[in-house]
C-alpha cells in the first residue's frame, strides 16, 4: 500500500462549490452578530452566492478543466446539474422570504441550510466516487429533514419532518448496504473501477441485489413508486417554500447521481436495469397520475403530479444514450421553473393557519388579479405539456428518445398519462377563470416573489418557444460521460 | 473451526436485516430510530470485514463517514422527535396521521 | 471477483426470513396483557417514589446532542495525525478548514444559547 502526498487541487474546479459553502457559512456567521433584526439582508447574500457559483458552473461547463481531484469529476454533465440546483435555490429563496415572515419563522439559519442542501446536491452530482455520492446525499437529506420541520410550532410541520425523517434514514441505509455489496464484490468503491470488475465478471444474484438496492435508495430520492409514500404527507405538512425547494433540487440531484452510477458502474448490466426501470416508470406515472385526480389540497395534487413527472423522466432514463439522456436534464431544467412557479402562486394566495392550500382557494383568482391568474395558467399549462410552453417541449423531446431508441409502447404510455394529468391541471385552471371568487382572497405580494414568478413565466415561454439553446447545453454535457 | 468472511459478513447482515424487521414492525418513532442505527452498524461491520479482505483501506474510512453521519442523523433526529413530543405527547407513529384525507 | 459469492446470497435469505420469522412469532406467541404493575417504571422491585415525567431538564438532551456532534467529529484528526509528517502542509491546511467550519458550528450553539445550562 502506498501514500503519495496528494497534488493541490485546481481550486478554480471546485469554484461553485467553495463560493456555497463559504456564503452559508457567512450568512451563519452575520445571523449571529445581529440576532434580531431583519432577515432580508441574509436572503440576499445567499441569493447572490447561488447566483456567483451558477455563473462560474456555466464557465466551467463552457471551459471544462482537466482535473485530478480523486472521486470528484468537474465534467460539463455536473456542472448543468449545478446550474439547475444554483436556480432552484436561488427561486426557492426568493419565494421564502415574505412567506416566512408571515408565519413568523424567519430565521437566518434557513437561508444557511438551504445552501448547505445545494452543496451536497452539487457534491452527488460531481462525486465518481460512491464514498462521495454517499456523503452528498447526507449532507442533502440531513439539511432537508431540518427544512421540513422548520415550523416547530406547527404539527403539520413536526409530522411531516419525523415521516420524511424516518423514512429517509431507512432509505439511506438500504443504499448502504447496496454500496456494501457493491465493495464486498469489486473491492474498490470508485465507479470506474467497480465498471472493470463488475464488467469481467458473470451476474451473480449478489451483483443483481447491489444493484436493486442501490436503486431502491435512489428511487426513494425521486418519489418512485413503490418508494413514494412519503412524499404526499411530507409535501403538504412541510412549509410551502420547502415543499418547492424538496420537488426539484433533490430529485434533480438523485437523477444526476442515478444516471453516472448505473451509466458508468453498472454500464455492463444495462439489460438487467432497464427491465427494473420501466416496470417502475410506468407504476410511477400511472400512480401519480391517478391519484392526482382525486386530490383537494393543491400541495398533495402537486406531489403527486411531481410522482408522475419522477415517471416520465424515467422514461428518458429508460430510453437512455445521448438522446434520452440529454431530454432528461432538459426536462430537469424547465421543471425547476414550472413547479417552483407553481408553488410560488400558492404562497403567494398563503395565509395563516392552512388557508390558500384547497384547490377551492384558487376560485375566482382571475377576478382578484389577472396577472397572477394568468401566470399560474402558464404553469399549469407547462405541467400538463400543452404547447406552445416548455413543458411541451420537455415532454416532446424526451417521448421522442423513447421512440427512436425502440420504446414505441412506453412513450405512448408516456403520452396517455399525459391526456390524463390534463384534466387535474386544467381543473385549477377552470377555478381560477370559471368560479367567482368566495370570500375575498388577500394576495402576500412582495417585490422578490413577483420577480420570481417574471423569471419563470418567461423562462418557461422562451425555452418553449426556443429550446435548441437548453437543448444544445444539455447535449454537450452529456457527451462528456457517454 | 475458525471465523472466516462470511461468518463477519453474515453477523453484519443479520443485525441490517433485525433492524430493516424492526424498522417495519415497531410503531414507537424512537425505537424505529434505534433499529435504523442497528441497520447502519450492521453495514459498517461488513465494510470493516470487507477493508480487512481486500486489504484495502476504503472500506475503514467508509466507516468513519457512516459513524459521522449517524452522528448527525441522531442529533437532527433527536431534535425532531422531541419538537414533536413537545406538540403531540405522544410517539406512536399510528396516530400520526393529521394528513390522511 | 474474487470467488462466487452465492452461498452468501443464500445465506443472507435465510437470515432475512429467519429474523423475520423470530420477531413474527414474538409477536404472535408473546402475551400482551399491560397490567397496571407492568406500566409502572422499574426501580429494583422498591416501589416508585417519584413520578418519572419531567424530572430531566431539556437542557440535557441538548448538550447531549452537541457532545455527540462535536465528540464523532473529531474521529477524522485521528487519520490526520497518524500521518502528519507525510500528509505535510496540504493536510494542514485541510485540517484547519475542516476545524473551521466546526468552530462556526460550535459559535451557533454558544450565541444561541445551547450551551447554558440554566
Amino acid at each position: 500500500m502506498t501514500l503519495s502526498m496528494p497534488p493541490i487541487p485546481n481550486l478554480h474546479a471546485i469554484a461553485p462549490e467553495i463560493i456555497v459553502l463559504l456564503t452559508s457559512l457567512l450568512v451563519l456567521l452575520i445571523d449571529l452578530i445581529q440576532l434580531r433584526g431583519k432577515k432580508g439582508g441574509l436572503a440576499f447574500l445567499g441569493a447572490a452566492g447561488l447566483a456567483l457559483a451558477g455563473i462560474f458552473s456555466y464557465k466551467l461547463l463552457q471551459h471544462p478543466l482537466a482535473t485530478d481531484i480523486p472521486g470528484f469529476a468537474v465534467d460539463a454533465y455536473a456542472q448543468f446539474f449545478k446550474i439547475i440546483f444554483c436556480l432552484a435555490g436561488l427561486m426557492v429563496i426568493g419565494i421564502s422570504v415574505r412567506y416566512l415572515t408571515l408565519e413568523g419563522f424567519s430565521l437566518g439559519e434557513y437561508y444557511s441550510i438551504i445552501l448547505l442542501a445545494i452543496l451536497g446536491q452539487m457534491i452527488m452530482a460531481s462525486g465518481t466516487h460512491l464514498l462521495v455520492i454517499y456523503v452528498g446525499l447526507e449532507l442533502m437529506a440531513i439539511s432537508l429533514y431540518i427544512l421540513a420541520g422548520f415550523f416547530k410550532h406547527h404539527p403539520k410541520s413536526n409530522e411531516a419532518a419525523v415521516k420524511y425523517f424516518l423514512l429517509g434514514s431507512f432509505s439511506s441505509g438500504i443504499f448502504l448496504y447496496g454500496i456494501m455489496m457493491a465493495y464486498g464484490l469489486t473491492g474498490s468503491l470508485d465507479l470506474s473501477v467497480i465498471a472493470g470488475k463488475v464488467a469481467g465478471a458473470e451476474l451473480t444474484g449478489l451483483l443483481l441485489l447491489a444493484v436493486i438496492m442501490m436503486g431502491a435508495g435512489f428511487a426513494f430520492k425521486i418519489a418512485a413508486v413503490p418508494f413514494h409514500f412519503w412524499t404526499p404527507d411530507v409535501y403538504e405538512g412541510s412549509p410551502t417554500s420547502v415543499t418547492a425547494f424538496m420537488s426539484v433540487g433533490p430529485k434533480a440531484a438523485a437523477f444526476a447521481a442515478l444516471i453516472r452510477v448505473f451509466s458508468s458502474a453498472f454500464g455492463t448490466l444495462r439489460v438487467e436495469w432497464t427491465t427494473l426501470f420501466i416496470c417502475l416508470s410506468i407504476a410511477t406515472m400511472v400512480t401519480g397520475n391517478l391519484v392526482a385526480l382525486r386530490q383537494t389540497n393543491i400541495k398533495r395534487m402537486l406531489a403527486y403530479s411531481s410522482i408522475a413527472h419522477a415517471g416520465y423522466l424515467m422514461v428518458g432514463f429508460v430510453a437512455g444514450g445521448e438522446l434520452g439522456i440529454s431530454s432528461m436534464l432538459l426536462y430537469l431544467r424547465i421543471y425547476a421553473f414550472m413547479n417552483i412557479g407553481a408553488f410560488g402562486v400558492v404562497i403567494l394566495l398563503n395565509r395563516v393557519g392552512g388557508i390558500g392550500d384547497r384547490i377551492d382557494d384558487f376560485a375566482g383568482l382571475s377576478k382578484v388579479s389577472r396577472a397572477s391568474a394568468f401566470v399560474m395558467l402558464v404553469f399549469m399549462l407547462s405541467l400538463a405539456g400543452i404547447p406552445p410552453t416548455a413543458g411541451f417541449a420537455g415532454k416532446f423531446y424526451i417521448f421522442m428518445a423513447a421512440v427512436k431508441n425502440g420504446y414505441v409502447w412506453l412513450a405512448v404510455i408516456g403520452v396517455l398519462n399525459s391526456a390524463v394529468s390534463a384534466y387535474y391541471y386544467l381543473r385549477v385552471i377552470m377555478r381560477m377563470y370559471m368560479v367567482e371568487p368566495g370570500d375575498e382572497p388577500v394576495l402576500n405580494v412582495s417585490t422578490a416573489l413577483s420577480a420570481i414568478l417574471l423569471i419563470a413565466v418567461v423562462g418557461i415561454i422562451a425555452i418553449g418557444i426556443f429550446p435548441g439553446f437548453c437543448l444544445d447545453l444539455a447535449r454537450t454535457s452529456v457527451t462528456s460521460i457517454l | 473451526m475458525t471465523i472466516t468472511l462470511e461468518h463477519y459478513i453474515l453477523l453484519g447482515s443479520l443485525l441490517f436485516f433485525v433492524g430493516m424487521a424492526g424498522f417495519l414492525i415497531r410503531r414507537n418513532v424512537f425505537l424505529m430510530f434505534m433499529c435504523i442505527e442497528l441497520m447502519m452498524n450492521g453495514v459498517n461491520i461488513c465494510f470493516v470485514s470487507f477493508s480487512h479482505y481486500y486489504h484495502n483501506l476504503s472500506g475503514q474510512v467508509f466507516v468513519l463517514f457512516v459513524m459521522t453521519v449517524a452522528a448527525a442523523e441522531a442529533a437532527v433526529g433527536l431534535a425532531i422527535i422531541l419538537t414533536l413530543y413537545r406538540n403531540r405527547e405522544t410517539l406512536n407513529a399510528d396516530e400520526f396521521r393529521l394528513m390522511k384525507h | 471477483m474474487p470467488e462466487s459469492y452465492f452461498p452468501i446470497l443464500l445465506l443472507l435469505l435465510i437470515v432475512g426470513a429467519l429474523a423475520s420469522l423470530i420477531l413474527y412469532l414474538s409477536r404472535i406467541i408473546g402475551p400482551h396483557e399491560m397490567t397496571d404493575a407492568k406500566a409502572q417504571p422499574f426501580e429494583s422491585g422498591i416501589p416508585a417514589a417519584t413520578p418519572h415525567h419531567g424530572s430531566l431538564s431539556i437542557r440535557f438532551y441538548i448538550i447531549a446532542m452537541i457532545f455527540i456532534l462535536f465528540d464523532i467529529e473529531v474521529v477524522f484528526l485521528y487519520p490526520w495525525a497518524v500521518l502528519f509528517r507525510r500528509l505535510g502542509l496540504f493536510g494542514f491546511v485541510e485540517v484547519v478548514i475542516f476545524l473551521g467550519i466546526l468552530t462556526v458550528g460550535l459559535a451557533y450553539a454558544w450565541r444561541k444559547g445551547g450551551l447554558e445550562w440554566e
